[in-house]
């Protein structure tokens, strides 16, 4: 909803979490027995059992302030869930295969502290309009606290802005792109710049992961030497400015800054000028290295950037 | 000239039938039938008055006389309380709230919402911290803090101000009331429910003697509007934006009540006020699970919608969607805009809005009657084309998707919530355009969707240029478009000096002439963080913006 800050744009970062999906151990707390595998719905995240944790400690929502709970309350509560709860609300909490909504977002589940609110509907069941009822399911009082207590310890590991906790590694099939459709996309739009016997070569081989692969050719970032050109110029490729001033010679150098009323450049002697902007006046061409993989993005269908890199992933 | 005219009268003839409703003690202060009168001298509602133009009548920064607009003074505020053993603005301060103090409010003050100007007083708020300055000379005359119970403390967009009171919301939900003369805490209530994680940035907005008050979640609850008695904290009424129960309508459009209830639909900015159809205009925010729509088929009402509710009734009296289904975050919460304007050789009262997701839209404000949609953004590629009803309908293939997709605007959108200004005078709705693209990943193809945010994955590609953009409302065509060099933001301001002040991203608070886009005065005090404001002090004409934790006001001597 708001204006959100870009946490995760670097491509390392990326690849780390689609990769590494296991949920990290917090808190020091020692692993924990699993509940049955299977049980969640669809193929995709049927094995997936989230790992119970005390939540982050710098987080300032209550469900991940959450104190931990005891580590042998929740084990018991885990296999509770497992013969009681697993099979309406899923392995992972989040709905199961019999239609039972999904717990990581109850409201009953944020509101309750240690059961209280928990256990009248798991003793009384609940008829929810367009759900499948949730029949009554007669369990001691310290069982059903049990249960919260690993609920909660679930809760807890949820992410930020209402992310889920981290599922089991998920794997993701990026190359589905034609190759063949690809070396001929290469050749047509981008063969005049870059070749994979130069500049690109061994690329598919230096960056194996295809979605690192295609973020850095997309942003102009995939040839060899840690070309900087894809946000506007890193320290390899700069962006540079030529300023012509009414009267006297034409100065280049890098761009500082430029603004409606300003330019200042470094020149090549390591020292700063600055020139004041009105309108037109000094004239100020800007040599952008990026600006050529900008001019082309709004023209790639996504079919093409399957397939360019389909066909780059293979340049070893 | 006609038009604001036309809306003064129209302020007169309304200002009788407001509800008799003051008590004695409350009669002092500002009285809310003048937030009714166009913008001027003050500056006492969130957009300044109820039309969300962000158009001030005043005139002796103009076109011409810009250049000499001088800085006046400027001021720095400081959040939470002195640390022990320091001295200074303890003799002013006023501590609430109900957390322990144990999470603080994270550190520097960013200013991103209105200041009101009353009696020569200015409100300067940041999550939990509220400041009355003299806008004299900007010395600050109290200071309120809240201690929090925790949440998320992304913004505060300011106060409402209803005779000598003042209210602001929290980011632990509540609706706090202020004595604007001393800073005193009157009362405060419960908005929302902190333990359902969510949390509290708008201003409120007063009408008569409803306030209105929104709130804000990303974990996949319903969103709200409600009313709240300004003397009492009482709850008037409760508006939902997502179906609640059965029957309620726009449940067809999602797969089951279970969805609805979790569909979000936050109202998180503050909207606009037709005293003659008594109906509250606002924006709702995106549907949830954000990212991965595939559990929650459907166009998903009202999410991503304008909403028209009867502020005495709260009863929805239209509804347009301005993104059907959304899969990209882009939630519709901007700010509209109303405009008076002959459309086919007739007067028609009309609100615009430009939205986050590109397109530009108006309708007729009465009964919400689609006239344009338009796009805006200029690399905005997530649609198939047009329904004959004016929605726009997104391209499936632009949602995330597993070996990526290229996605057009970013996440925070072609705009967001810095709000957009309209000037009568040159006819031309303005706002600031952002263009960029990202790779859109889905990392969590599970047929239940994901939660909140989560389940995608974002790589940031390129900008496509940054504008002020003007756009005729009647045709939703850009009449010229500046290049800001940064990234412009903050919001605007437009008056009838024929200028439009903004940011410009790169550093610098730049005055525009408004029928060009040409810049004609700039002072470089760092990218402003919230929409500027002009008023008058003494007879002089103000012009106030923050750039963080500093507010600099400039004046015309």
């Amino acid at each position: 909803m708001r204006l959100r800050i870009q946490l995760l744009a670097g491509t390392s970062l990326m690849l780390a979490s689609i990769v590494v999906g296991v949920a990290a151990q917090r808190g020091g707390a020692p692993p924990l027995p699993q509940a049955a595998q299977g049980g969640g719905r669809g193929g995709t995240r049927g094995g997936n059992v989230p790992t119970p944790g005390v939540g982050n400690p710098n987080a300032t929502f209550p469900a991940q302030q959450r104190p931990a709970g005891d580590p042998a309350l929740i084990a018991r509560g885990n296999g509770l869930y497992g013969a009681n709860c697993r099979l309406c609300h899923g392995a992972d909490l989040r709905g199961g295969e019999q239609g039972g909504p999904n717990l990581l977002r109850s409201a009953v589940v944020f509101d309750d502290q240690s059961g209280e609110l928990i256990a009248p509907v798991v003793l009384n069941g609940r008829n929810n309009p367009g759900m499948p009822p949730m029949p009554k399911i007669t369990l001691p009082a310290d069982d059903i606290k049990a249960i919260a207590e690993y609920i909660h310890s679930i809760v807890a590991t949820s992410q930020g802005q209402g992310a889920p906790p981290r599922g089991a590694p998920v794997q993701l099939n990026v190359l589905v792109g034609d190759a063949k459709a690809g070396e001929a996309y290469f050749a047509k739009t981008c063969s005049s710049c870059h070749s994979v016997t130069g500049d690109l070569a061994g690329l598919g081989t230096r960056l194996a992961n295809p979605t690192q692969l295609q973020n850095a050719w997309l942003g102009g970032n995939a040839g060899g030497g840690g070309r900087g050109g894809g946000r506007g110029g890193g320290a390899a490729n700069p962006v540079t400015v030529t300023v012509t001033p009414p009267n006297g010679p034409k100065v280049e150098g890098v761009r500082e800054r430029l603004d409606d009323f300003m330019v200042v450049l470094t020149l090549a002697d390591g020292s700063q000028r600055s020139f004041r902007r009105d309108g037109d006046v000094p004239r100020v061409e800007v040599h952008d290295p990026a600006e050529a993989h900008r001019k082309l993005l709004p023209g790639y269908t996504d079919k093409d950037i399957h397939d360019v890199t389909a066909y780059l992933v293979n340049v070893k | 000239m006609t038009i604001r005219k036309f809306i003064f009268v129209c302020a007169l003839l309304v200002v009788p039938a407001l509800p008799a409703m003051i008590g004695a003690q409350a009669q002092a202060g500002l009285d809310p039938a003048s937030l009714l009168k166009p913008l001027s001298a003050t500056w006492p509602t969130y957009s300044g008055d109820y039309t969300g133009r962000r158009f001030s009548a005043l005139t002796q920064a103009n076109r011409n006389t810009v250049k000499n607009l001088s800085l006046a003074w400027f001021s720095r505020v400081t959040a939470g309380q002195p640390a022990a053993g320091r001295g200074g603005a303890a003799a002013n301060l006023i501590v609430g709230g109900e957390g322990s103090g144990e999470f603080g409010a994270g550190g520097g003050v960013t200013v991103k919402g209105s200041m009101l100007m009353v009696d020569d007083h200015l409100y300067v708020t940041s999550p939990d911290n509220v400041w009355m300055l003299d806008a004299r000379d900007g010395h600050e005359l109290w200071h309120y803090y809240w201690k929090t119970k925790g949440s998320t403390h992304i913004a505060n967009r300011g106060v409402g101000i209803w005779h000598n009171y003042l209210y602001f919301e929290t980011p632990d939900d509540y609706l706090v009331s202020l004595d604007a003369r001393t800073g005193k805490e009157r009362w405060h209530v419960e908005i929302s429910d902190f333990n359902q994680q969510y949390f509290s940035t708008m201003a409120p907005i007063v009408v008569g003697d409803h306030l209105l008050v929104g709130t804000g979640n990303d974990i996949d609850s319903p969103g709200f509007l409600q009313s709240f008695d300004p003397d009492t904290g009482k709850l008037q009424w409760k508006f939902y934006t997502v179906p609640m129960n059965p029957g309620d309508p726009g449940l067809d459009t999602w797969p089951n009540l279970e969805a609805a209830r979790h569909g979000g639909g936050q109202v998180w900015v503050p909207g606009s006020y037709d005293p003659d159809t008594k109906l509250y205009i606002f924006g709702t925010g995106n549907p949830t699970p954000g990212y991965t729509g595939q559990g929650r088929p459907g166009d998903n009402l009202f999410t991503c919608s304008l909403i028209a509710v009867n502020v005495e009734t709260g009863k929805m009296a239209w509804y347009f969607q301005t993104s059907v289904h959304d899969t990209h975050d882009w939630d519709s919460a901007q700010t509209p805009v109303l405009i008076d304007a002959m459309i086919n050789g007739r007067a028609r009262k009309l609100v615009s809005t430009a939205a986050r997701n590109g397109y530009f839209y108006t309708l007729d404000r009465v009964t919400g009657e689609h006239l344009v949609t338009s796009k805006y953004g200029t690399t905005t590629n997530w649609s198939t084309g047009l329904r004959p009803n004016g929605v726009v309908e997104p391209d499936p293939g632009k949602a995330a998707t597993i070996p990526g997709s290229l996605v057009s605007p970013v996440e925070g959108g072609v705009t967001n919530w810095p709000p957009p200004a309209y000037s009568p005078d040159t006819g031309l709705f303005y706002v600031q355009e952002h263009n960029g693209f990202n790779m859109l990943y889905l990392t969590d193809p599970d047929p239940r969707g994901s939660m909140g945010l989560g389940g995608k994955q974002v790589s940031q590609l390129g900008s496509g240029g940054n504008f002020l953009t003007a756009i005729d409302p009647k045709t939703g065509k850009v009449a010229w478009r500046h290049t800001y060099t940064g990234g412009g933001g903050g919001g605007l301001l437009a008056t009838a000096g024929g200028v439009v002040f903004s940011g410009d991203g790169s550093g610098n608070f730049v005055a525009y002439d408004a029928s060009n886009g040409k810049p004609l005065w700039h002072s470089r005090i760092g990218n402003i963080s919230n929409a500027p404001q002009t008023y008058l002090i003494d007879g002089h004409q103000q012009v106030l913006a923050a750039v963080g934790d500093t507010v600099y006001a400039f004046v015309m001597n």
